[in-house]
């Protein structure tokens, strides 16, 4: 292969003139990191609030909810990222538009909104599988002992049902991580971004992209373990070998 | 707001956008969906082996394509396929590769992950008895594997697969990150030229909408007439 390697190039300095581009690749992971989580803090609330919705008694609430995740989830995130960063300024009144466009860090907010939302809509279907993995027995016991709705859920359904899916928030989580780096589109410098902007301006396509592999890797494995820990606390007992989410 | 919404924009630009754009995406997630589950079913096999030096290799292969972002695949490839093509046809320097089948090779080989775990999880989750019942009758492994193991597992599997390939056609829009003029780079090469974002980005959602929610209607009818009942 006709391709120059230089591995020493992450201690040059890179085009800011004052961080190596090492640094500027790790400054990319951590804005990974932090969207990644902002948007997840985003999607596990939202989304269990959305998959408790799809299971409730009344229809409307069932085909409102319906209607959030089919939508979320049959647009492709990278024009959900569009439409949360260019149009929906537009559609904002004008004053509130200008403001949302002037924020600093503005596409790092978009981001994480959007990341926040496109997962909710999946964490409902996981939160709602969940939930109808239970026994109906369940259901009509927490009613039996007096328990209205809200409490029913608050106290019967929802502790069972999240204790038997996190091997699926585990995967949820992975895939959030992962879908952070769609925001370059709308030019945030998550890990992606930067990897790429330190391909264009120094021409060292594979180490830029080697190191980014290789960030991603471990932020993968450091994930993986961290969620190892949860699943074997969060495991009922004596209750089957919880499912792996396909 | 909504009342400049200019529905003109839109229709001037729809020739280009679906003989151009939506062309290039469809062509592209039909070839990655069938070359991509003919990879996936030789990982799969591979993975399955009892070599454990294929299983291992194939398992390799798997995980780390699949703990990477498609993004940043989609760049990998990108820019390895010329030198991989010129090291393939002995060439003095990297081949210039079409972006469309750059494309079509980096979907390939990233979505074939998906689609191995698909088949395998399929495979295993026949009964063992119709493995044992096909060796019993005399069958050696290739035979069971093609007339009793995988017919069953393929049609348990068709759901998901077709599953697979709605986020398949999807995830083709990321292509845009290579200024490619797919639906979505089509799209948003009006808006910019037009000044029409409003207009052009709720267009695309829509039709990606409609496809989508299309195709999975068709993927829950199919679950429920292929299921086989045991």
């Amino acid at each position: 292969m006709s391709y120059n390697w230089n591995w020493s190039i992450f201690f040059e300095p890179s085009l800011d003139g004052t961080h190596t581009y090492l640094t500027t690749l790790l400054w990319g992971a951590g804005w990974t990191l932090a969207t990644a989580f902002a948007a997840f803090a985003i999607a596990l609330s939202l989304g269990s609030v959305v998959g408790v919705a799809r299971t409730a008694p009344q229809a409307w609430v069932r085909a409102l909810s319906t209607c959030f995740v089919e939508v979320l989830r049959n647009v492709p995130l990278l024009v959900q990222m569009f439409l949360w960063y260019f149009v929906l300024p537009e559609l904002l009144p004008d004053e509130l538009g200008t403001w949302l466009k002037q924020l600093p860090d503005a596409q790092f907010y978009t981001a994480v909104v959007c990341l926040g939302c496109y997962h909710a809509a999946r964490m409902a279907e996981v939160v709602r599988a969940g939930l109808q993995s239970l026994p109906g027995g369940q259901r009509m016991a927490g009613q039996a002992l007096g328990l209205n709705l809200a409490q029913t859920y608050r106290y019967v359904l929802l502790p069972m049902a999240y204790r038997i899916v996190v091997p699926a928030i585990t995967s949820e989580f992975l895939s959030c991580t992962k879908n952070t780096s769609v925001a370059l589109a709308i030019g945030l410098m998550e890990l992606t971004g930067s990897a790429r902007a330190m391909q264009e301006n120094s021409f060292q396509i594979f180490e830029a992209f080697s190191a980014a592999t290789t960030l991603y890797l471990a932020l993968n494995l450091i994930i993986i373990f961290a969620m190892r820990r949860v699943e074997r606390l969060a495991v009922v007992p004596g209750y089957g070998t919880p499912q792996k989410a396909a | 707001m909504l009342n400049g919404f200019d529905l003109q924009v839109v229709i001037n630009a729809l020739p280009y956008l679906f003989m151009t754009g939506m062309a290039f995406t469809l062509t592209l997630t039909a070839f990655a969906t069938l070359a991509g589950i003919a990879f996936g079913t030789l990982l799969a096999m591979m993975r399955l082996s009892r070599h454990r030096a294929l299983a291992y290799m194939a398992a390799g292969y798997v995980n780390l394509l699949r703990s990477l972002p498609l993004v940043l695949v989609i760049f990998w490839f990108y820019f390895l396929v010329p030198y991989l093509a010129q090291w393939a046809m002995g060439a003095s320097r990297p081949v210039r590769v079409d972006p469309f089948w750059s494309s079509v090779i980096t979907f390939t080989l990233f979505e074939a992950c998906y689609f191995c775990e698909i088949i395998r999880a399929g495979i295993q989750s026949l009964p063992k008895g119709q493995l044992l019942a096909s060796q019993a009758l005399g069958m050696h492994g290739g035979q069971s594997m093609l007339y009793v193991v995988l017919p069953q597992a393929l049609r348990n599997m068709l759901p998901l697969m077709l599953t697979q390939t709605i986020i398949l056609f999807q995830d083709t829009s990321l292509v845009y990150v290579l200024s490619i003029t797919d639906f979505l780079g089509a799209t948003a090469k009006v808006a910019q030229r037009d000044g029409r974002l409003l207009e052009m980005y709720i267009f695309a959602a829509l039709v990606y909408f409609v496809i989508s929610l299309l195709a999975s209607h068709a993927a829950r009818r199919l679950q429920r007439r292929v299921a086989i009942i045991r």
